[in-house]
């Protein structure tokens, strides 16, 4: 450890902190995000000539190989599909912390070290970086829509989960008592176990929490680089993990609250299962619903003065920011004010909507999030729901039989109209019924959230 | 007792990253929510570096075909973090603007 190596990593660090804290504004973020990408580069850059060339061509592989998957996939992914793209980099990470320890796990095994402080960073390490691997390649899948995104359960789930959790525990202890040199069948039955969990925690969340489970699988991933850093003495992975491990910590909570749900609840809940039906909205909903057409809608924003849109994850499903974007210039030319609500787990992981929006060339200072908003819609003349369900129903405010009682939601129905761009009558993701869609304010504009809003686009010019 | 004052450096270390970790992320707005996480995730890239450190006791010395693919898998995962976190995050921020020209 020389002392070029270290201040190149203080370098570094202090690189990392400040970009994020340029995070804190749009116009700050892109300089942000290129002062930790220096920092990033001077770190490995130290770190490489450290090597002094041991391993080089594994080293080369790896950046060549990872470099190439990460860039193409950077490049390709579509702005609605980054859920996904970020689950995955979450399990890149664990998967490396684990691989990592596992390697760490050999040198200790031909009686390189022991220390008791190796032997429980490696293990936790181990099983917190299989944890987020196998725990974000399910979260993947739901959001790819490969599986199901309805949470997946079976009896006695919790009992199956605990049990694991216990081989966990005992194999983790035999590890630290022998201080790194179990035999290595046990230690492959140890990341075996870590994995099953990984899988079995994430499989009963629906996906409609996910947005949740992104942001705790983020976290664990940093704890796991934090105590890889433990284990090979390096305070710079210290640093990072921790960081990463409070970043997605803090989203997490914001998550929880924003759905007013323990997360406890949003872990074991097992939410959205569609238990029971729920009664209480009243008798034969159907006949109170009022469908509208594409014509009169259009009339109704064109000659309205404000028009606030949410967004929801449907819009993301129809690809419709484009089309969202081209209706409020539209309206915007006629004068319409048009602002942008959004509840904070619209979508599938915290901020969704806004990069669609801004994909779609939204400026910023038009998306409203939720205190922001809800002061708006009572002088707003028409509120348009673009794919959105649980976030604007008002039986959060006052059902207090319905699931989703004191979740905050955007006050939709205190606008003058509300219009429900919805593709059926199914209920939304919770399997909620949503009292909105049969107020007196509100009409539904059935089909897909593209294809409707292009028709409001053209009547609109039509006008 | 070396051992334990050192452990306790480093517990200090992340004790105080951990503070600047929740000061700084708490002022991130909702908008850049998704950003930084992708930000986030090219930072904890950084295992990379572990992956280096870890590679180069191992093949000092005598290493099997096994170990050697969990090296290159190691690396090659570290540095996916690296290059893709970082870009989709320049990727998606290039698109934050602001109004253009003045309106009203």
């Amino acid at each position: 450890m020389t002392v070029a190596l270290s201040l190149a990593n203080l370098v570094a660090v202090a690189l990392f902190i400040y970009g994020l804290h340029q995070l804190n504004s749009p116009p700050t973020a892109r300089a942000g995000n290129q002062l930790a990408m220096v920092g990033m580069a001077i770190a490995l850059v130290s770190s490489l000539l450290q090597t002094q060339g041991v391993g080089w061509w594994a080293i080369l592989v790896g950046v060549i190989l990872g470099g190439t998957i990460g860039i193409v996939a950077a490049l390709r992914v579509k702005m609605t599909a980054m859920p996904q793209m970020v689950a995955l980099y979450n399990g890149a990470g664990g998967a490396a912390a684990a691989a990592i320890s596992t390697l760490e796990f050999f040198v200790l095994a031909n009686g390189n070290g022991e220390n008791a402080v190796v032997s429980v960073s490696l293990v936790l390490s181990a099983i917190i970086g299989c944890l987020s691997f196998a725990g974000s390649i399910i979260a993947f899948l739901k959001l790819q829509e490969l599986m199901t995104g309805r949470p997946i359960t079976y009896p006695g789930q919790q009992v199956v989960n605990g049990l694991i959790l216990l081989a966990i525990l005992g194999l983790a202890g035999w590890f630290v008592v022998t201080l790194g040199t179990m035999p290595v069948l046990a230690f492959v039955g140890l990341l075996i176990c870590a994995l099953l969990l990984g899988v079995l925690f994430v499989l009963p969340i629906g996906g409609a929490d996910m947005p949740v489970v992104i942001s705790l699988l983020n976290s664990f991933t940093g704890l796991a680089v934090a105590v890889t850093g433990f284990e090979i003495n390096s305070t710079l992975l210290i640093i990072c993990g921790a960081l990463v491990g409070a970043s997605g910590t803090l989203l997490t909570v914001m998550m929880g609250k924003a759905m007013n749900r323990p997360l406890t609840n949003v872990l074991f809940g097992a939410f959205g299962s569609g238990g029971g039906s729920e009664p209480e909205a009243g008798s034969g909903g159907p006949q109170q619903i009022r469908s509208a057409g594409a014509d009169d809608v259009a009339i109704m924003l064109a000659y309205a003065s404000k028009v606030i849109f949410v967004p929801g994850y449907g819009m993301a499903v129809a690809q419709a920011q484009h089309s969202v974007k081209a209706l409020a210039d539209q309206l915007e030319k006629r004068g319409v004010q048009v602002l942008y609500a959004i509840h904070p787990v619209a979508g599938r992981m915290p901020g969704h909507m806004n990069v669609l929006l801004a994909e779609s060339n939204v400026p910023y200072e038009q998306l409203l999030d939720m205190e922001d908003a809800n002061p708006e819609f009572p002088t707003t003349d028409v509120a348009l729901v673009i794919g959105a369900n649980d976030v604007t129903n008002p039986a959060a405010r006052n059902v207090k039989s319905s699931p989703i009682y004191g979740m905050p939601i955007l006050d939709v129905d205190k606008a003058a109209n509300v219009i429900v761009l919805k593709r059926s009558m199914r209920s939304g993701f919770a399997g909620i019924d949503n009292p909105l869609y049969e107020m007196p304010n509100t009409s539904m504009l059935f089909g897909d959230a593209k294809a409707s809003v292009d028709a409001l686009t053209s009547a609109v010019k039509a006008l | 007792m070396n051992d334990i004052a050192h452990l306790i450096q480093l517990l200090t270390v992340l004790l105080l990253a951990v503070f600047v970790g929740f000061e700084v992320i708490s002022k991130v707005p909702t908008t850049l929510h998704t950003p930084l996480m992708s930000a986030t995730n090219a930072i904890h890239g950084i295992v990379f570096i572990g992956a280096i450190v870890v590679v180069g006791t191992l093949f000092a010395g005598p290493t099997s075909p096994m170990l050697t693919i969990i090296s290159v898998a190691a690396l090659t995962l570290g540095a996916i973090n690296v290059f893709g976190g970082f870009a989709v995050t320049e990727r998606m921020l290039q698109m934050f603007k602001k109004k253009e020209g003045p309106r009203s």
